[in-house]
């Protein structure tokens, strides 16, 4: 550690302004702090002291999504094997998701980084680091089988048009993980949605056992075939088809814990949000005409990306709601949303995505009424005192 | 009137011709008629055809205008004006109709809402009414121009990403398909046209610094 410190003063004085790399200084920042807490001190404004920077905090989120990737991998190989009709270790299937999701999350980084270090190197500021998070969460809301380049397409479309345009980390209006989502969902959706796309292999159809679907839980209830849907304990543990990471609610609730306890996710935003679902769970419930709207309220929780939306993407602490009061309203309406999507529109049997994305465009708006109605309460005190 | 004649390509009526299409575009810069910016430019040859009938549409009632502007009292100009687009947005649809009836088909409603296309009002209301025919004339050419541009920058990037096509014509080669690339089905959308315009904003800002407001 401490050569490597030494290393880094020696080669420092070339980065700064007159030195030899003197362009490239951007760069050599962002590695710098990555390795090392940065001891440059904030001189404006109101601003609290903490070693806990950016960077930090975001590999905070990137450690919460560590039990879904990892059973990502494992159940990447496990729907391959079950659709084939092979037996497999723990081992095997997991090293054959680990070969499968490994190229789209370097993919994933390498377009995503390489763009944001070409704008900091261009305009002239430190490379921002909200791309660790993004371009983690990138890779796990896809299915498994998209082809590369498309990941590579995206993962820049998001970037440049999703956060860059907008003034980069901190000013983006939508959640850059599911712009990319989103516009592949529109962009490609024979690759993105259907039966065949969920399990690896499926979509070139070899050795396939017919008995096989492959449809998600969330397919097979907009289908109307609830027979079919896995047990609940299935759903919970997420060995049941879908995107890579969205599976297994309680890998989702593990990393959920981390970030409450670290403090760095809002448990606000994610109860609200899984409120607003079951109310209008509750709802649909209660006013049934088809066997999609029949199923227990607080199943649909467990199913498709709502509880990964809730907890990775609706937290995102950019494009989220920034008051107390604001992040109630904004969490509830994205789980209220994303069911009323998934139930009663067919043409997206997943809603989640959607119903951030919208959810993220009205935040501002949300906060905006929640302060003016905060300081029309606070004048109104102060007139009956005087 | 006036003592001297000025020369029908002076500097200042060049001006008139050029400056839309980039300092003062009318998509780009004023952002006007986005609308049909969206709406016509999945293929390149509908784009073109509508930039045609705008082009046609504009400097006719430009010129119109331009003529009548001494006789018709500012009361009631904007019926006027409206009168004279609309003779000639019929003419122009039922024309199209005639000898392009595909491209019309394609175009639909679009051509009859040429009416309400925000930059030939505009530029009536801004410069006909108060400059000479000729100098009008120019004007509606070169914001024609500076729209249809646009129009069919946008176009060409859909067409090209979205269907693989341009003109209609097979641009992307068969094999890059069978090595697994894909129509961009986004670009078909209407909102891929707004970030397209976007984007050329984007450009074009960066190139032009003079449309850059300080604050």
């Amino acid at each position: 550690m401490k050569s490597l410190r030494r290393y880094i003063d020696k080669i420092k004085p070339h980065f700064e302004k007159g030195g030899r790399f003197e362009k490239l200084e951007s760069t050599f920042e962002a590695f710098e702090s990555f390795l090392f807490v940065s001891n440059k001190v904030t001189s404006k404004g109101t601003h609290i002291r903490d070693a806990n920077d950016m960077k930090r905090t975001m590999i905070v989120v990137v450690i919460a999504l560590i039990p879904t990737i990892i059973f990502g991998m494992w159940n990447v190989g496990l729907q391959h094997f079950r659709a084939t009709g092979q037996e497999g270790t723990m081992l095997e299937l997991f090293w054959l998701g680990f070969i499968k999701v490994f190229p789209i999350i370097v993919v994933s980084y390498v377009v995503g980084l390489g763009i944001e270090f070409a704008f900091a190197q261009y305009r002239g500021h430190e490379v921002n680091e909200g791309f660790l998070v993004s371009g983690i969460l990138i890779p796990l809301v896809l299915p498994v089988d998209v082809p590369l380049w498309m990941v590579a397409v995206a993962t820049a479309f998001a970037v440049v048009i999703g956060k860059e345009v907008f003034g980069g980390t901190g000013m983006n209006i939508l959640n850059p993980a599911l712009t990319a989502r989103a516009f592949l969902f529109f962009a490609y959706p024979s690759y993105m949605s259907g039966n065949a796309v969920w399990t690896h292999g499926m979509m070139n159809g070899e050795g396939i056992i017919d008995s096989y679907s492959g449809a998600t839980p969330l397919a097979e209830a907009a289908a109307g075939n609830i027979s079919n849907l896995p047990s609940v304990a299935e759903m919970f543990f997420g060995t049941i088809s879908g995107s890579i990471g969205e599976t297994s609610t309680l890998a989702i609730l593990i990393g959920a814990a981390i970030l409450i306890i670290t403090g760095i996710g809002s448990a606000r935003i994610m109860i609200s949000t899984v409120i607003g679902g079951l109310v209008i769970g509750l709802l649909l419930n209660i006013f049934a005409v088809n066997p999609f709207m029949e199923i227990p309220f607080w199943q649909h929780l467990l199913l498709g990306g709502f509880a990964f939306g809730a907890v990775f993407m609706a937290t995102d602490p950019v494009s989220a709601s920034q008051t107390p009061k604001g992040k109630i309203i904004y969490g509830f309406l994205i789980g209220f949303l994303a069911i009323l999507i998934r139930v009663i529109n067919p043409a997206y049997p997943e809603g989640v995505m959607l119903a951030i994305l919208l959810m993220n465009v009205f935040a501002p708006l949300i906060d905006h009424y929640v302060i003016e109605g905060n300081i029309k309460k606070r004048l109104k005190r102060a007139k009956v005192k005087a | 009137m006036s003592a001297e004649k000025e020369p029908l390509f002076s500097s200042k009526n060049i001006k008139l011709l050029t400056e839309p299409l980039n300092d003062s575009n009318p998509i780009t810069v004023q952002v006007l008629g986005i609308c049909s910016a969206l709406a016509v430019t999945v293929k390149v040859k509908p784009a073109f055809v509508m930039a045609l009938s705008v082009m046609v549409v504009m400097a006719v009632s430009n010129v119109a205008i331009s003529l009548l502007r001494k006789t018709v009292p500012p009361r009631i100009r904007i019926i006027v004006q409206l009168v004279v687009i609309a003779a000639m947005v019929i003419l122009v649809d039922q024309v199209l109709k005639a000898f392009l009836y595909d491209i019309s088909k394609q175009l639909s409603v679009f051509v009859g809402l040429i009416i309400t296309n925000c930059i030939i009002m505009g530029r009536l209301e801004a410069f006909a009414l108060s400059n000479k025919p000729w100098q009008s004339f120019l004007d509606g050419i070169g914001n024609a121009a500076g729209y249809g541009i646009i129009l069919i920058i946008v176009a060409f990037f859909r067409e090209l990403l979205g269907s693989g096509t341009v003109w209609g014509f097979q641009v992307i080669p068969k094999g890059v398909y069978d090595f697994g690339y894909e129509n961009n089905g986004l670009m078909i959308l209407p909102p891929m046209a707004l970030i397209v315009v976007g984007a050329i904003i984007w450009i074009q800002r960066a190139k032009n610094k003079k449309l850059v407001e300080s604050n």
